[in-house]
């Protein structure tokens, strides 16, 4: 059907306000969303449609699965992933995604369709307050609104202020402390249309909001050096905010310089070599033995982006009981909310470590000989180790074996939240920073898959590999057909166990071993009480394999070792998407482990 | 212990509950707050009364620092100040006391401000202690009802304190590092 030709006189540039949203995310760097649609983001899709070749909208199966693959471009990326749903459930799906974010500090931003305004609060179709349910887990707002969207000229205001609060909504995500940033959308204000362009690049209005980069004072520096030049026996515990900040060259560099130790947090994994022999791995319940024993006996902890979470301290009052500490974080609220800081710096991580390295000389080098000596000496004594007899597949082996095949190629790894997650953190060691994506804060089950898919999004050409676990998994499952659709060849490796495997160590230390919802089969299997008697469950449920095959994707399930590493490089070499399953003992526990609220002293190695 | 704060915040929908539901998820006690329009109609200005040692206070404070709509928090601990809370109560009439109980207002500064042949609604302002002792005094009248503001405060001297430019990262920065 031909179009009718224009008159002179017919508007050409008719923008609404979905319209002027989708060009503010564009011209603030966005070009990649993951998008659910739904009665009130219609319009918005519309513009998404409509500019398509300047933003790639990737439809997930489920809003929690948009939500997290956009953390996976925020993780492996400097920019700010992009997720939007529509009102109501829509919106809700995405707040474990939004918490998730708020936790973990990464940038994100969240855009909700809601209800026109006419009917807002009289509990529409599809109407949720998403800001009320939101202002505790997003670092900032925004609702779109008309004051009186009767009055055009009200409305109109409301269209000009989408730039500017796009505009602060990316601000604020990506500078100081990271974090998700929400924007409630009327679909009244998406549909009204004005006829010129806005200013696309009005200035922010942020009174409150003071980020500029926070240098450390002279001084200051001065009083760290001389604290690590006295000190005999100083570590580094450094985390996510190094990652954030961009800061893993001037940290790797300063820990050279200086001789001095390095662990890291969850999320500090990659921000130091966790090859080079300074790297002490992660610290905290499932951490090595040698940094947890460093920790509790260093007389200097070099605390830098850190938060002094509950899993890395244990028992507060006795963590690094013997040491100073220098704590240096971009978020004032952190300085002494759960240890007090002998040393408080609030400041930038990244320009704290540049002006450490000038200042610092090779007469401040602390006289740490000895407490290298002990430190190998605890490092020969308490390796990471596990069995390597037997024909089963154990996890730590399989994450061993995909370590090998893959350190040396553009690999992204990505984790659900159990076992495999910890394993994953002890026996894949990164060495670069923006490599590895763990839900860690909020811990979310289900994150491994969608994040692997924003990674891969993201970066086209690079291995990403999802380790996962048959409970995690089956979260976001639904994810899979994303993977397929969209062409995102995302690798999986799923180590099956058949069961919950985290809650069944804490039940098998803890609770006599009582099984209590943790089986992943049937229920009227004995295992499901915890009265089977084999080593590993021999008919597992459901049949991944054809689900994933179901799915498009290509798909493999192993059980023997020797099989193992041909089919895990018949996986890297795989052109699409892939599962490769394996299946796995319940019996392992991950070692090891300071039971919460404990101490180093009371780490279980057996 | 208690302590008085002050926020400035940005004059616009949602604050407060932002604010409230921030101090209600992080278990702060908050004995009382109060909340109006500045000077500069852009600027509210909260004060809040928290219950709790120096550490809770630091958080309390930090965390409200943190909200992006919240443009400055001062703490009065230790500072020269000037607070008031305004009260409204209703006392009976009906043991024909009113004559006892004008003078008892004219004593505490406080006013009449309504008169039925059963009760009077008295107005009083002060500091805290002034008005409890004068709800004490009213007490054996019978009080039927009462209602309070909670407290404001500013401080004296000329210290401004809604002058956003003065807030730079480097104080902010400063104030965080003395603990």
């Amino acid at each position: 059907m031909a179009t009718a030709p224009q008159t002179a006189t017919e508007k050409t540039t008719i923008t609404n306000g979905a319209d002027i949203l989708v060009e503010s995310l564009i011209r603030n760097g966005g070009n990649l969303i993951f998008a659910y649609p739904g009665g009130c983001s219609m319009p918005l899709h519309q513009a998404l449609r409509h500019k398509r070749d300047r933003i790639r909208t990737i439809l997930p199966r489920h809003e929690q699965g948009g939500g997290f693959a956009a953390q996976g471009v925020s993780r492996s990326t400097d920019e700010v992933g992009l997720c939007m749903a529509t009102s109501g459930p829509g919106a809700t799906n995405l707040v474990t995604a939004i918490a998730d974010a708020k936790l973990d500090s990464i940038p994100l931003i969240a855009i909700t369709g809601q209800v026109p305004q006419a009917v807002i609060g009289t509990d529409a179709f599809q109407e949720t307050p998403i800001i009320e349910i939101c202002r505790g887990i997003t670092k900032h707002h925004y609702m779109i609104t008309a004051d009186d969207w009767t009055d055009p000229e009200s409305v109109r205001k409301a269209l000009e202020s989408i730039p500017r609060i796009v505009k602060e909504a990316y601000h604020i995500a990506k500078t100081g402390r990271p974090g998700p940033v929400l924007i409630d959308f009327p679909k009244n204000i998406q549909l009204a249309t004005m006829d010129e362009e806005p200013n696309f690049d009005p200035e922010i209005k942020l009174p409150g909001y003071q980020p500029q980069v926070r240098k450390a004072l002279p001084e200051q520096i001065r009083q760290v050096i001389a604290a690590i030049k006295r000190s005999r026996k100083p570590i580094l515990y450094v985390g996510g905010g190094i990652i954030n900040a961009n800061a893993s060259d001037e940290l790797t560099a300063f820990a050279l310089r200086s001789g001095i130790p390095v662990t890291t947090t969850v999320m500090g994994l990659g921000a130091f070599p966790g090859e080079h022999e300074q790297s002490l791995a992660m610290l905290g319940m499932h951490g090595t033995v040698y940094a947890n024993y460093a920790i509790n006996d260093a007389d200097l902890l070099l605390a830098f982006g850190v938060r002094f979470d509950d899993r890395v301290t244990g028992k507060l009052d006795e963590f690094a009981r013997h040491g100073k500490i220098i704590h240096v974080d971009i978020d004032p609220s952190e300085i002494h909310k759960n240890k007090e800081a002998h040393f408080p710096i609030v400041a930038d991580v990244k320009e704290f470590l540049i002006s450490l390295n000038q200042a610092f000389t090779e007469d401040d080098k602390p006289e740490i000989a000895d407490w290298s000596k002990q430190i190998a000496a605890w490092k020969e004594k308490y390796p990471l180790k596990y069995n390597q007899t037997g024909d089963s597949i154990l996890q730590q082996y399989a994450i061993d074996e995909l370590w090998k095949q893959s350190k040396d190629r553009d690999t992204y790894i990505t984790v659900g939240v159990g076992q495999h997650q910890m394993w994953a953190a002890q026996f894949y060691k990164f060495n670069r920073p923006k490599r590895w994506l763990s839900s860690s804060g909020l811990g979310t089950m289900g994150f491994g898959l969608p994040a692997a898919m924003g990674v891969q999004a993201a970066h086209p050409n690079s291995i990403v590999v999802d380790i996962d676990g048959d409970g995690s998994f089956q979260m976001n499952i639904q994810e899979l057909a994303t993977l397929h659709c969209e062409s995102l060849p995302v690798k999986i490796l799923l180590l099956n166990n058949q069961h919950l495997g985290m809650v069944v160590q804490w039940e098998d230390r803890f609770m006599q071993g009582k099984r209590a919802h943790t089986y992943l089969g049937p229920v009227d299997h004995p295992e499901a009480l915890g009265d089977g008697d084999g080593p590993m469950v021999e008919d597992t449920y459901p049949n991944f394999v054809q689900i994933a095959k179901g799915y498009g994707l290509g798909a493999e399930s192993v059980r023997n070792k020797a099989d193992f590493p041909a089919a895990m490089s018949r996986m890297l070499d795989s052109n699409g998407p892939y599962l490769l399953e394996a299946i796995c003992p319940y019996q392992e526990h991950v070692l090891p482990m300071i039971p919460g609220g404990m101490t180093a002293r009371d780490i279980i190695i057996e | 212990m208690k302590h008085v704060l002050s926020a400035l915040v940005v004059n616009q929908p949602g604050v407060l509950a932002h604010i409230s539901g921030m101090l209600a998820s992080r278990a702060f006690n908050i004995e009382s707050l109060a909340v109006g329009e500045t000077e500069n109609p852009e600027f509210s200005r909260i004060t809040f009364v928290v219950s709790g040692g120096d550490r809770v206070l630091d958080q309390v404070r930090k965390q409200l620092e943190k909200m992006i709509t919240v443009v400055r928090v001062i703490d009065f601990s230790g500072q020269e100040f000037v607070e008031r809370d305004l009260m409204l109560l209703k006392v009976s009439t009906t043991i024909g006391a009113r004559s006892e109980i004008r003078e008892l207002v004219d004593i505490f500064r406080g006013s009449i401000v309504d008169v039925s042949p059963e009760h009077v609604m008295i107005e009083i302002s002060g500091q805290e202690r002034k008005l409890e002792a004068f709800v004490d005094v009213m007490r054996p009248f019978n009080i039927i009802e009462l209602v309070r503001t909670g407290r404001i405060a500013l401080l004296r001297s000329n210290e401004q304190t809604i002058d956003v430019s003065e807030d730079t990262p480097q104080e902010k920065a400063a104030a965080a590092a003395r603990q």
